[in-house]
């Protein structure tokens, strides 16, 4: 292979007479505290070559917490580390990528203005002093083609999905020699079809010799592809089970806990059963978007003359693989994009390229795709995250100062009522854990009954219960008679919610079905091009 | 064989502990730098420092001088606190100040020549403020209108107002009773600002300022603004997202900050020099030093007391320095610039760490 030139693990010799089976990390006794928190408490875990080990576990159950240890990002209070045999006091990551430790993290790092070669090109301590790309860029096609991970090595990163950026991830850790990977969350931002070229490939690479760690709180995923899963729950580990012995109600009641009802999970629970049952009255046109063209970031036409309505008291679902101009839609939507051509009104008034401030007069919420980027602002406190739209009027403030004694009640009051847990109302939210962010939004959107909702992915990477919970709020908003506009890439999601649902593929929508006649199969089809107009003769817009 | 490799790493947890003790190391380290230059000079360094600090911070002659160079220290920092809490680099005070300079001359020569001081002074401020914010504007407009990196214009911007200075005080503006000298006339009586007796205090700028310190506070924390303001600096996307005017930002930042700047020039010739001067003579470096203040302040209007409290002692050290040590000025500016450096490098060092490795044999194989 000609990348071996580059990276020649130090472990080649090692590796060579190790067995499947033998472990090659073993942790022991991990604990790890943080302000307010234990996020692992005497954890033992260990891997085995060859295989694909899960760690699951609901938000904030210390999964990041206990992989970062191992990658040397974070130092253990107590406990021991054993790599290949050998005791280990990992300092940094880099210490850890000696090692042959690799970890694609859940929000990968990568420099927005450098193409993906040159980011991969930056990580290479041993690539070529002298014009490293070329050589890197070879190195990236050799790799993407053997295991399946499209990317263009020439595109600019903050022109890359967020799929595309997890994919440059993956690819970055392969090729600096990683033997031991650690994927954390990396399915979260990937479609359907993206999904599976991702397990074919982490398939091919234990069937060389790598070892995985993978972090999900997707029950099937994780059933589907691991060989032993090792679930954690508060900071503490539940046990460890192979993927044959174990099954969805078992891995429920280890991340939940025994007292929770097995209702929540992979269905929907009752209560949301019973609020989707309600006959819903659809009343007057909210959202209309007539014939809209937007540009997406490298200049392509992004939306090809989509066309809708939303009414009050329904949900309208658009389904499609991410990268299909969902983005740029509804960034036009919510003023945050120019839009090229085409009409956006809200209510009946005419809010095309009104920025955001008019859309958010208008009573709109907006569950933004990147919470991190658009949704908060990490360093400031949970009450200043939650004031985001609404600090500008009364009782809020005055004409010139904030009225913080108000502010700080609604904000007790928003956090009892959407169970934000925090140490302390002052904790900059960077320190809240995922399924917490996502509440803060959701309160801050949700609190003065917006008439508008527009939920882009609002369940992206959150666990179970998290996900439920949000789910729960869309159907009750719904029922009060909100119009709700939901994005998303889970078709399963999508039927589940949506009272109509249009499927979007290469800017354009494929169709718009009731949510009574939608078949997930023909739906899945949809979103990879097939269409159904001129129903035998199968032809594609891509091929299959 | 063995080789000895350096390496760079991240450091991901810092303790409290660390972020207080660093940034005093660092600036030992300056001071220790400039030892050497003192040693070399053939001066004890040790004596030097005791007597800089002695003059400077424990004599009361010292203390009335500190004060005068921390009124347009604090004046300035006030405004940068501002602007770097938006995350926008302006180090334009020093140019800023200049305009506010020249804003109190033209009404103290010529706009308002022969009216009474309560009405000269008032208006000196009032216009050194406005002329400090217009040409912090230009760099502001840049940076809205067309993303041009305002650490670049506002620099650019302070070489303009020091040659309009020199312009000012070569040509039009040059005195007649001055022998030729390049420097207005003084300014009447009614435009020069009333001092505390015995030193050269121009209370109303400090005034100003002290009054400013919580006035500042407040509206960074406290008002619509000052919210907007943070979350514009913090994070760009969510200012966006949540509808908050970039321009407006932009402008309202760099307006109080280039006014802030302009009110402490005004208090430089009206209060000390009572004419307009060469640029270097209005202003020690007010400019450059309070972003090394406001930096240490973490942009905390409070802490910039005593951040500019210190370093107004240092330049009276500076006047040490000259005077008493026999050294140019300049070891001043070279003092301040090591002070910047090594605290910059300091906030690296936070969040890097070197570490020396022995490379042995095995290791060395696999990296060749
Ligand atoms: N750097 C940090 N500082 C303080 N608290 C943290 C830090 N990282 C994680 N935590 C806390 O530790 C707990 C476990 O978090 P994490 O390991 O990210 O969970 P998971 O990956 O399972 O969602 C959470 O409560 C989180 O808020
Ligand atoms: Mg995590």
């Amino acid at each position: 292979m000609k990348s071996s030139k580059y990276y020649l693990s130090p472990f080649s010799q090692t590796l060579s007479s190790l067995k499947k089976g033998d472990i090659v990390v073993l942790m022991k006794g991990i604990t790890k505290r943080f302000p307010g928190v234990i996020a692992n408490y005497k954890i033992d875990f260990d891997l085995r070559y060859g295989e694909i080990h899960a760690l699951l576990g609901e938000n904030g159950a210390g999964k990041t917490t206990l992989v970062s240890i191992l990658y040397g990002i974070h130092q253990p209070d107590e406990g021991e580390i054993y790599v290949y045999g050998k005791r280990v006091h990992f300092r940094s990551p880099r210490d850890a990528i000696r090692m042959g430790i690799g970890m694609v993290h859940q929000h990968p790092r990568l420099i927005d203005t450098l193409t993906v070669a040159e980011n991969i090109a930056l990580s290479l301590k041993d690539a070529p002093f002298i014009n490293p790309v070329p050589n890197v860029e070879e190195l990236i096609k050799e790799y993407s083609e053997k295991y399946g991970l499209k990317v263009d090595p020439k595109a600019k990163v903050w022109q890359l999905s967020a799929g595309e950026k997890q994919r440059v991830a993956i690819l970055r850790t392969l090729i600096s020699g990683a033997k031991i990977l650690i994927l954390d969350e990396p399915t979260t931002s990937l479609s359907p079809p993206e999904r599976n070229d991702l397990f074919e490939a982490m398939k091919a690479l234990v069937e060389e010799g790598a070892s995985i760690i993978f972090i999900s709180h997707k029950l099937k995923e994780v059933l589907g592809i691991s060989d032993r899963i090792t679930v954690l729950r508060k900071g503490r580990k539940v046990g460890t089970v192979s993927a044959e012995e174990s099954s969805p109600e078992l891995l429920i009641k280890m991340m939940l806990g025994e007292s929770k009802p097995m209702s929540i999970g992979l269905g929907l629970g009752k209560a949301k059963d019973q609020l989707h049952k309600v006959g819903h009255k659809v009343g007057k046109k909210i959202l209309e978007v007539h014939n809209l063209y937007v540009l997406g970031d490298r200049g392509e036409v992004a939306v090809k003359g989509v066309s809708f309505e939303v009414r009050e008291g329904e949900i309208f679902g658009i389904v499609g693989v991410p990268g299909n101009g969902q983005r740029e839609l509804v960034e036009a939507i919510v003023g945050l994009r120019k839009a090229l051509k085409g009409v956006i009104r809200i209510s009946g008034v005419d809010i095309t390229n009104k920025g955001p401030l008019a859309v958010i007069n208008m009573g709109v919420a907006y569950i933004p795709e990147d919470r991190i980027k658009y949704g908060l602002v990490l360093d400031l406190t949970i009450a200043e995250n939650l004031i985001l739209k609404d600090y500008r009027r009364p009782p809020f403030s005055g004409r010139i100062m904030l009225n913080t004694s108000y502010i700080s009640k609604w904000c007790l009051d928003l956090m009892r009522r959407y169970d934000i847990k925090t140490p302390d109302i002052n904790t900059p939210v960077k320190y809240l854990s995922g399924g917490n962010l996502q509440r803060v939004i959701l309160a801050r959107e949700f609190s003065h009954n917006p008439k508008l909702i527009i939920a882009f992915r609002p369940t992206y990477g959150l666990d179970v219960a998290a996900t439920e919970y949000v789910q729960k709020l869309l159907l009750q908003e719904k029922q009060r008679g909100a119009a709700i506009l939901l994005i998303s890439e889970d078709l399963d999601e999508i039927i589940e919610l949506s009272d109509r649902i249009a499927v979007m593929f290469e800017g354009k929508f494929m169709d718009i079905v009731p949510a009574g006649r939608a078949d997930a199969e023909r739906l899945g089809l949809m979103m990879m091009g097939v269409r159904f107009h001129e129903e035998d003769k199968d032809t594609c817009g891509k091929s299959l | 064989m063995k080789k000895i490799r350096i390496r760079v790493e991240r450091v991901y947890e810092v303790p409290l502990w660390l972020r207080i003790v660093i940034p005093i190391i660092a600036i030992l380290v300056a001071l220790s730098i400039i030892a050497i230059i003192f040693l070399i000079q053939g001066i004890n360094p040790i004596i030097a420092y005791a007597e800089i600090f002695h003059d400077a911070f424990l004599t009361t002659y010292g203390i009335k001088f500190n004060v005068v160079k921390l009124i347009p220290l604090l004046l300035c920092s006030l405004g940068l606190s501002v602007a770097f809490k938006a995350n926008v680099w302006n180090i334009g005070a020093e140019g800023q100040l200049l305009m506010g300079a020249i804003a109190a001359t033209w009404i103290a020569l010529f706009k308002l020549k022969g009216y009474p001081s309560y009405i000269v002074i008032p208006a000196m401020y009032v216009l050194g403020f406005i002329f400090g914010a217009l040409w912090a504007l230009i760099p502001a407009l840049l940076k809205a209108k067309f993303e041009v990196n305002e650490i670049i214009t506002t620099l650019m911007m302070n070489y303009i107002a020091m040659k309009l200075v020199l312009f000012l005080i070569y040509g039009p503006w040059r005195g007649t009773t001055t022998w030729k000298y390049p420097i207005t006339d003084e300014f009447p009586a009614e435009a020069q600002l009333p001092l505390i007796p015995g030193t050269l205090i121009h209370w109303p700028s400090l005034l100003i300022a002290l009054i400013l310190v919580p006035v500042i506070y407040l509206f960074l924390k406290r008002t619509k603004i000052g919210y907007e303001i943070s979350v514009f600096g913090l994070n760009p996307n969510a200012a966006r997202y949540a509808g908050i005017n970039k321009t407006k930002v932009l402008v309202i930042v760099m307006l109080i900050s280039g006014g802030l700047a302009g009110i402490a020039g005004v208090g430089e010739v009206a209060g000390i020099h009572h004419r307009l001067r060469y640029p270097s003579s209005i202003s020690s470096g007010y400019g450059y030093t309070a972003i090394i203040t406001t930096w240490l302040a973490k942009l905390n209007p409070l802490l910039l007391l005593p951040t500019t409290f210190f370093f107004g002692g240092l330049l009276v050290g500076g006047d040490v320095i000259k005077i008493d040590l026999r050294l140019p000025s300049s070891v001043v500016y070279l003092f301040n610039g090591l002070i910047l450096t090594s605290l910059v490098s300091s906030d690296i060092l936070l969040r890097y760490r070197i570490r020396l490795l022995v490379v042995g044999e095995e290791d060395d194989k696999c990296h060749s």
